[in-house]
């Protein structure tokens, strides 16, 4: 029972992380029908620029909550002009071409982003600093940390504020008019060169967040981090439905439960000693060792993938998606 | 194939460019065996990408985990032909085996990506590599199958009547190396490649995949059974990088899954982008570039940067990524259709399709 109560805290941490990345996907599929490749990337920046920061004000005496804050206010500014920049340089010249070459773009950015982000910030994952206090509270014989705490009433907030802002505001208002269709918006007077634009950065503002809060979480940040991590989220998105806002958060936190209960349970479930056939061979190998365990929890990143090849067989329009299957 | 040429004036290309080829290695090998080796994986590259561009470039199926069929024949290699298993079998034995089995990879991705087209299917391909490269590195318990991350070593090097392809021999005076006598192994299976794929562009399934790229619903009307000609897409691009993938895992001795991460899977997009989709000598050209200049670019750039600033500034490794993603970039953005583009290709990126 402490395990499932644990695990499913876990899940929910990483779940609301993926809910916020999942966003950044889901509102850029929503005003241009692309999938934003190089998203991750976003947030593997994200979380550098913060490191950076935190690490050059951690000796300077300030509140810790201070340099964390200084840290993410850095980082999403950073990851704004980002997202900027990607939409200018992959995807607005590129509108108009088939649809193929804007995903070859992004690949391409996300390639470049990458290797200057090992340039820039080394090969080796790179220590997240560990200034605040992270006490430790027990729910029902599990645990729950304050970061965890965070993350979860940070995302949650993070997640009302957007759907503020796309339903209750004259920007929200525009967007949704281009996601519904380009063209009628811009008869109403939507400049959709600007509406899009402003689509891609709140997405990397959310990106920048949750690079910092799986920085913090983890206690590590890597070039490379950003890559599995969007994919992930991707599956989220896909996984709710894409281009639906509820449904990103909804599939961000299932993906992140089912990615933590899996990863829990799955060692015992495929432990062969468990099962009634044990035979022979088997048998003298569950007496001498006890287990002999076909999957381990070294098998996690493929639950994600597992999730989305499931989505797309089964109900491809994800869970609160309205919109036909094919997609071209 | 276009205009119209003068027979005699074919084939006395034919037999230059033949007769160049042959020669390569023997000048490649003064300036260094590495030069031979360099040339050998440029060739798996070629190989990699003419399967790659059944998919991509013939059927217009971005396929971003192709390097997982090259994983399944590599290793379906390294199984049967190493002391890992104490297997031995012959090479006209694994090789089809390798194909075999990479072309059921093929239709396992393809079955239930059928419905799904361009970023949706890049992305589940994508998650598709990176499961088989998790398997690759996590078969190892309870039953060792792929030895884990430390990879499988001592593999067989190819061995035809009593020919050893790994030792040097001497024949008629002139001393063969081991990667030499590989390249000559390789230009035929080259060779054969190419004419397998011009004569599939040409064929009858070659014309559906090009009817289901530009557009599957009229493709469909035409009775085109998109379902299995798709299918057939995936398993024929998945058999060529599953005997690619063997006869690497052949040549270098040692496999691991570090070879076959998703930057390799890139690497090869990006030669059938930056060579034009769909045509094949285009494809050939843009393996060829994208296989040399990287080579060419580590024995210059760490050099001059040693020169010019007295230490070393950019990792080659790392530039060379760098290039390949200002490649891509470029390519689309100014050249669309790739530096040689097939001609239905230039045509549909020059208008506003989409």
């Amino acid at each position: 029972m402490d395990i499932l109560i644990q695990q499913i805290i876990n899940g929910l941490t990483t779940g609301s992380v993926y809910a916020l990345v999942a966003l950044g996907y889901t509102m850029v599929y929503g005003v241009i029908q692309l999938i934003n490749f190089a998203h991750g990337e976003v947030v593997m920046v994200g979380a550098m620029v913060a490191i950076s920061v935190i690490g050059a004000l951690a000796g300077s005496g300030l509140p810790p909550a201070a340099i964390l804050l200084a840290g993410v206010a850095c980082a999403m500014p950073a990851c704004m002009c980002l997202g900027y920049l990607l939409e200018r340089v992959a995807y607005r010249p590129l509108r108009h071409a088939p649809r193929l070459a804007p995903l070859i773009t992004a690949i391409g950015m996300s390639i470049i982003l990458q290797h200057l982000a090992l340039l820039v910030w080394s090969r080796n994952p790179l220590a997240f600093p560990q200034i605040l206090e992270n006490p430790v509270f027990s729910i029902g014989g599990a645990a729950i940390s304050g970061v965890q705490m965070g993350i979860i009433l940070l995302s949650c907030a993070m997640m009302v504020g957007l759907t503020w802002f796309v339903y209750r505001t004259r920007f929200g208002v525009a967007i949704r008019a281009t996601a519904e269709n380009v063209h009628i918006a811009a008869l109403m007077g939507v400049d959709a060169n600007r509406v899009i634009a402003l689509t891609f950065v709140i997405a990397a503002a959310m990106a920048a967040v949750a690079g910092v809060m799986v920085g913090t979480y983890y206690g590590i940040a890597h070039y490379t981090m950003g890559f599995m991590l969007g994919l992930k989220a991707f599956s989220a998105a896909v996984l709710g439905g894409i281009g639906n806002l509820a449904g990103a958060m909804l599939g961000g936190i299932l993906l992140g439960l089912v990615e933590a209960l899996a990863t829990g349970y799955i060692g015992e479930v495929t432990d062969l000693c468990r099962w009634p056939i044990v035979s022979g061979w088997l048998a003298e190998r569950c007496a001498a060792d006890g287990h002999v365990v076909l999957m381990g929890s070294n098998y996690q990143e493929v639950f994600a993938f597992l999730v989305l090849i499931a989505v797309l067989v089964f109900r491809p329009s994800g869970l609160l998606g309205e919109r036909v299957a094919e997609r071209a | 194939m276009k205009a119209q040429r003068h027979p005699l004036l074919f084939w006395a290309g034919v037999v230059l460019v033949a007769a160049a080829l042959f020669a390569l290695p023997l000048v490649l090998a003064m300036a260094g065996t590495a030069w031979v080796r360099i040339a050998n994986l440029a060739i798996l590259f070629v190989f990699l990408s003419l399967g790659l561009n059944i998919v991509v470039g013939f059927a217009g199926l971005l396929d971003l985990g192709y390097i997982a069929f090259y994983a399944v024949g590599a290793y379906t290699w390294a199984l049967l032909a190493s002391p890992h298993f104490g297997l031995h079998l012959p090479f006209w034995a694994i090789l089809p085996i390798g194909a075999l089995l990479a072309c059921v990879a093929g239709v396992v991705l393809g079955a239930p990506t059928l419905r799904l087209r361009g970023d949706y299917l890049a992305i589940v391909t994508l998650g598709f590599g990176e499961i088989v490269r998790i398997l690759m590195n996590n078969l190892s318990s309870p039953f060792n199958i792929t030895n884990g991350p430390k990879g499988i070593t001592l593999i067989d090097p190819v061995r035809i009547g009593g020919i050893d392809f790994r030792a040097a021999d001497t024949w008629l005076g002139l001393a063969f190396s081991g990667p030499v006598k590989y390249y000559y192994l390789l230009l035929l299976l080259l060779v054969a490649v190419i004419v397998i794929n011009l004569r599939l562009q040409r064929s009858r399934i070659g014309r559906a995949w090009v009817a289901i790229r530009e557009d599957e619903v009229a493709a469909k009307a035409c009775g085109i059974n998109t379902r299995n000609v798709k299918l057939l897409a995936f398993a024929m691009g998945a058999s060529f990088g599953g005997v690619a993938g063997g006869m690497f895992a052949s040549i270098q001795g040692f496999i691991s899954p570090e070879s076959f991460v998703l930057h390799e899977s890139i690497m090869v997009l990006a030669m059938v982008v930056l060579g034009g989709m769909g045509n094949i000598w285009g494809v050939i050209a843009g393996a060829m570039l994208l296989s040399f200049v990287p080579e060419l670019l580590r024995y210059t750039v760490e050099p001059a940067q040693r020169y010019l600033f007295g230490r070393l500034l950019v990792d080659p490794e790392v530039l060379r990524m760098l290039v390949f993603g200002a490649a891509l970039v470029l390519t689309m953005r100014l050249r669309p259709a790739g530096l040689w583009p097939e001609a239905r290709h230039k045509r549909e990126f020059a208008g506003q399709a989409g």
